[in-house]
């Protein structure tokens, strides 16, 4: 057997991921305990924690592409989304929640970019949660200060005549960015564009992808 | 936070690990249910010293943070609170879910 002296690797030929198993920690045993404690209490059920969690797993920014591949397509539902993005994503079938929503929209002269400098505020709704980097120092922290050099670091170089707009998000008030429709697809349905439509093209350190030539 | 200085944008990316999700599905249920509002989750995290951003992952804050929003509206008092956590870490160091599970 060829693969005998590979001790680390799969029967299929990969490396085994550890399980990443370690003792509960001291944070793991409270939520456990919280947990139980608000269930015994009435204030919550397990299946309703289940439920949310099974919510939350399914939302995904294929959420917002839909938004977005349609705002492209649908100058009503743009003008719509643009005025109160809350109530037109809501009329899509998407639970806002009691947040407001803002869509912000990049033009061929101005670039919209989303932070949340205190903490992780983003629109989970339309996105799901929220990538770790969002999260990070590293980005809440310079992303208002130096937002080319950071969208530089995601591979966003804009020229300098484009204005670049930072939204600094709150609880209350998230923001998501319509990107600009990338060219070559006049014509395209909805359906058709909501594949170019990234995550990070609706955080603002990306652009939509480019039709595959 | 905006503006200090910081380095390179970290790329890296974890999955979720169940506990996580349970802290914040157990977030947005008390506080949908009015236990306390997210304004109540943040003064909690900004009251934290600089250190506990350093030393403690972002689902440990949110729980500390929901676990002190919840005590102050009286769903549970710390007594309980720690007699539970005495029980909890007496099942062992795995996952043994109480039969409310």
């Amino acid at each position: 057997m060829p693969h005998d002296h590979h001790d680390h690797l799969s029967p299929s030929g990969h490396p085994y991921r550890p399980d990443g198993d370690r003792p509960l920690t001291y944070w793991q045993q409270m939520e456990i305990a919280i947990r139980e404690l608000l269930i015994e209490k009435g204030v919550t059920t397990a299946a309703e924690i289940n439920a949310q969690i099974n919510a939350m797993d399914a939302r995904s920014p294929a959420n917002g592409a839909a938004v977005v591949a349609r705002a492209w397509t649908d100058p009503a539902f743009r003008a719509d989304l643009l005025a109160d993005a809350s109530a037109a994503s809501r009329a899509m079938g998407y639970d806002i929640g009691p947040m407001r929503l803002i869509a912000v929209e990049n033009t061929a002269d101005v670039h919209n970019v989303i932070v949340c400098t205190l903490c992780s505020c983003y629109p989970r709704n339309l996105l799901g949660l929220p990538p770790d980097w969002y999260k990070s120092r590293a980005y809440r922290s310079r992303t208002v200060k130096e937002p080319r050099n950071v969208l530089a670091e995601f591979g966003v170089t804009l020229p300098d005549r484009t204005t670049v707009r930072v939204h600094d998000s709150t609880a209350d008030m998230r923001y998501i960015v319509i990107p600009a429709r990338p060219g070559g697809t006049d014509g395209w349905s909805a359906g058709d564009l909501a594949p170019l439509v990234t995550r990070d093209s609706m955080i603002g350190t990306g652009l939509a992808k480019r039709p595959a030539v | 936070m905006g503006g200090t200085a910081a380095g390179p944008v970290p790329a890296d990316q974890h999955d979720f690990a169940l506990w996580e999700k349970r802290v914040d599905a157990l977030m947005v249920i008390t506080s949908g249910k009015g236990y306390f509002t997210v304004d109540g989750l943040r003064r909690v995290l900004e009251d934290m010293p600089p250190a506990s951003f350093e030393q403690m992952s972002y689902y440990e804050r949110w729980i500390a943070s929901v676990n002190q929003n919840l005590v102050e509206a009286g769903v549970y008092t710390t007594a309980e609170l720690a007699n539970r956590m005495t029980a909890v870490a007496a099942r062992g160091t795995t996952y043994g879910e109480a039969a409310s599970d």
